[in-house]
């Protein structure tokens, strides 16, 4: 939305219409852009910063540029085409990674969805009951507070006792349920404010319609609230991601990408290329699930007419 | 019975007041207001800011309750009439949801109360005509200009046929011409349905030229101070010439001194004498 913005203001100058597809072009060209200088920071700084970083009293402040702390640019890119170890018939190592990464991002969509399911839930109860809403907000608010690392083992122990019928917990569940306690919040908060925002005017003339409080929710306050919704589901999406790959670490679940980081962290010292692998496949995972919940943006594009207004 | 119904009044506000309460203590709105509308009137409130004229319009839509007396809209309470939608309303600002298109705009309050969707859109259809915006259906409310929007307001008010249409100051954020405009378009438009109207604003020449009476009210408390009954020929037959004529300007100096308590006064604060 900003960058269409930015891309639309210098063309009013030269009096032509932009077309819609050239502001896109010009927004991923800046996106590119921004990409490259990073990559450029990073060897220009490999290139000209001292050997053992920045050292200031006891704290070094830049990182160290030897190859094992900042390989080349190429080097992780080169290594993620070559196989992931010297076994035989072992795989290549963007494979390896983007298997990891779906699965993790399978979990991470699975947290996301009962995440805002949980959150518009919570903003639906506290728009009906002002008690409820002042009753819950505070504890929401707070639930945010508590360390994950702490609580991801919690977690994890008491999924491991629920047992019902042929309903076996899963590991996975517990990770999803990490990823939902980060996606929720956002989304509680960002629909219980769209939900409070239709104007006086708005509310009255539903009144004199001599309308229910269900109806007021579907016709006025639902549509009403989209605009405040999309960046509360992207920003859910994105904790979503961040959640699940915490919650793999520190509930030591295989498969994942978490569990990567970790293991070629491990390896770094022999092959450092290898350990930037699972971070890049992190970044991806993020892009691609905020890039979903723009897709859905998109869709609902008649109920964001007043974001371009204001 | 048959007198009753012969004698029903589309609204009949007896001997109501109205106290908000505020940090400050009590503000008296409305006091004493007795008023009657008869079916297919075209009625005016006018009064400078404060003397509670959009107020009494909130009663007689039941958006708020008065404090004493009683407001009846077609021989039923003004609650019971909006649970039966016997009345449209049109505010100052539009207030159309930007979501929906015109012709969706002026279908939600025939959704609302469960209209088959065949009897919707021939409904619409025939308002978008009566408004006067064909082509713009499927326009949405941020591609219209002002007046247009508050021609789909007026419109979506109708949706449901009443025989009450209730206006807020609907051309206040119009401009002149514009205005001018619209209200020989409302004219015609409760000409052809046959609508009383109650019409609230702060425009001498405005309320003049659309009404058979003008309630004149004042402030601290809101009561009425005169009704001026408009001897210019019925709402249907008037047009722009009016607006020129002798007997125009006498109504206008008629509610203008009714505004300054029967004094010729030189201005009075808050109304508009354009």
């Amino acid at each position: 939305m900003q960058a269409a913005t930015v891309a639309r203001a210098p063309s009013r100058r030269t009096r032509t219409a932009p077309p819609a597809s050239r502001a896109r072009a010009r927004a991923w060209g800046f996106g590119a852009l921004g990409l490259a200088a990073l990559a450029a920071l990073w060897e220009l700084y490999k290139l000209l910063g001292p050997a053992d970083g920045l050292v200031i009293g006891e704290v070094r402040v830049l990182p160290r540029t030897s190859d094992l702390a900042m390989p080349h640019i190429w080097e992780t890119a080169g290594r993620l085409f070559e196989p992931v170890t010297r076994a035989e018939g072992a795989r290549v190592l963007w494979l390896e990674v983007a298997i990891a990464a779906s699965l993790t991002l399978g979990i991470a969509a699975a947290g996301w969805i009962v995440g805002v399911t949980v959150g518009l839930l919570l903003a639906l109860v506290m728009q009906r009951w002002r008690l409820a809403e002042s009753a819950a907000l505070p504890w929401i608010i707070l639930s945010q507070t508590v360390p994950l690392i702490a609580f991801a083992p919690v977690v994890k122990s008491w999924g491991s006792r629920i047992e019902i019928g042929a309903f076996e917990w899963q590991d996975w569940m517990s990770v999803a349920v990490i990823a939902s306690y980060l996606a929720f919040f956002p989304v509680a908060v960002g629909a219980l404010k769209g939900f409070q925002s239709p104007d006086r005017l708005h509310l009255e003339l539903m009144r004199s319609y001599s309308v229910g409080w269900w109806q007021t929710m579907r016709y006025l306050r639902i549509p009403a609230a989209v605009p405040y919704l999309l960046p509360a589901l992207r920003l859910a999406a994105a904790n979503a991601v961040v959640g699940a790959v915490v919650a793999e670490v520190s509930t030591g679940l295989q498969g994942g990408i978490g569990r990567l980081v970790i293991q070629y962290a491990g390896q770094a010292s022999g092959d450092p290329a290898k350990a930037w692998a699972p971070i890049l496949g992190a970044i991806a995972l993020g892009l691609i699930a905020a890039g979903s919940v723009a897709l859905m943006g998109a869709l609902a594009r008649n109920y964001r007419r007043t974001e371009d207004a204001s | 019975m048959t007198e009753s119904v012969i004698t029903t009044d589309a609204v009949t506000v007896t001997a109501v007041d109205k106290v908000f309460e505020a940090a400050a203590g009590q503000v008296v709105a409305l006091s004493g207001i007795d008023l009657v509308v008869e079916p297919g009137e075209f009625v005016s409130l006018i009064g400078p800011s404060g003397c509670g004229k959009s107020t009494l319009l909130r009663l007689i839509a039941d958006l708020d309750t008065p404090s004493s007396g009683s407001v009846e809209v077609f021989g039923t309470s003004a609650h019971q009439a909006r649970v039966d939608q016997k009345y449209g309303i049109a505010f100052q600002q539009a207030g159309l949801l930007p979501w929906r298109s015109v012709a969706a705009n002026i279908a939600l309050p025939l959704e609302l109360h469960g209209s088959s969707s065949v009897e919707t859109r021939e409904r619409v259809a025939e308002l978008i005509a009566l408004v006067g915006l064909d082509d713009f259906g499927d326009r949405y409310p941020d591609e219209l200009s002002g007046g247009m929007q508050q021609r789909v307001a007026i419109a979506r008010a109708l949706a449901k046929k009443p025989e009450l249409l209730l206006m807020d100051e609907p051309f206040g954020a119009l401009d002149e011409m514009t205005r001018e405009y619209m209200q020989t378009e409302l004219l015609r438009i409760s000409a052809e349905t046959g609508a009383a109207v109650v019409f609230v604003t702060h425009s001498i020449p405005e309320a003049v030229y659309l009404s058979d009476r003008v309630v004149v009210m004042s402030p601290r408390p809101g009561r009425i101070a005169a009704v001026v009954p408009m001897a210019l020929g019925s709402t249907a037959s008037r047009a722009d010439d009016l607006r020129e004529d002798g007997a125009f300007f006498e109504m206008i100096t008629a509610v203008r001194e009714a505004l300054h308590g029967g004094a010729p006064a030189s201005s009075a604060r808050g109304v508009e004498n354009r």
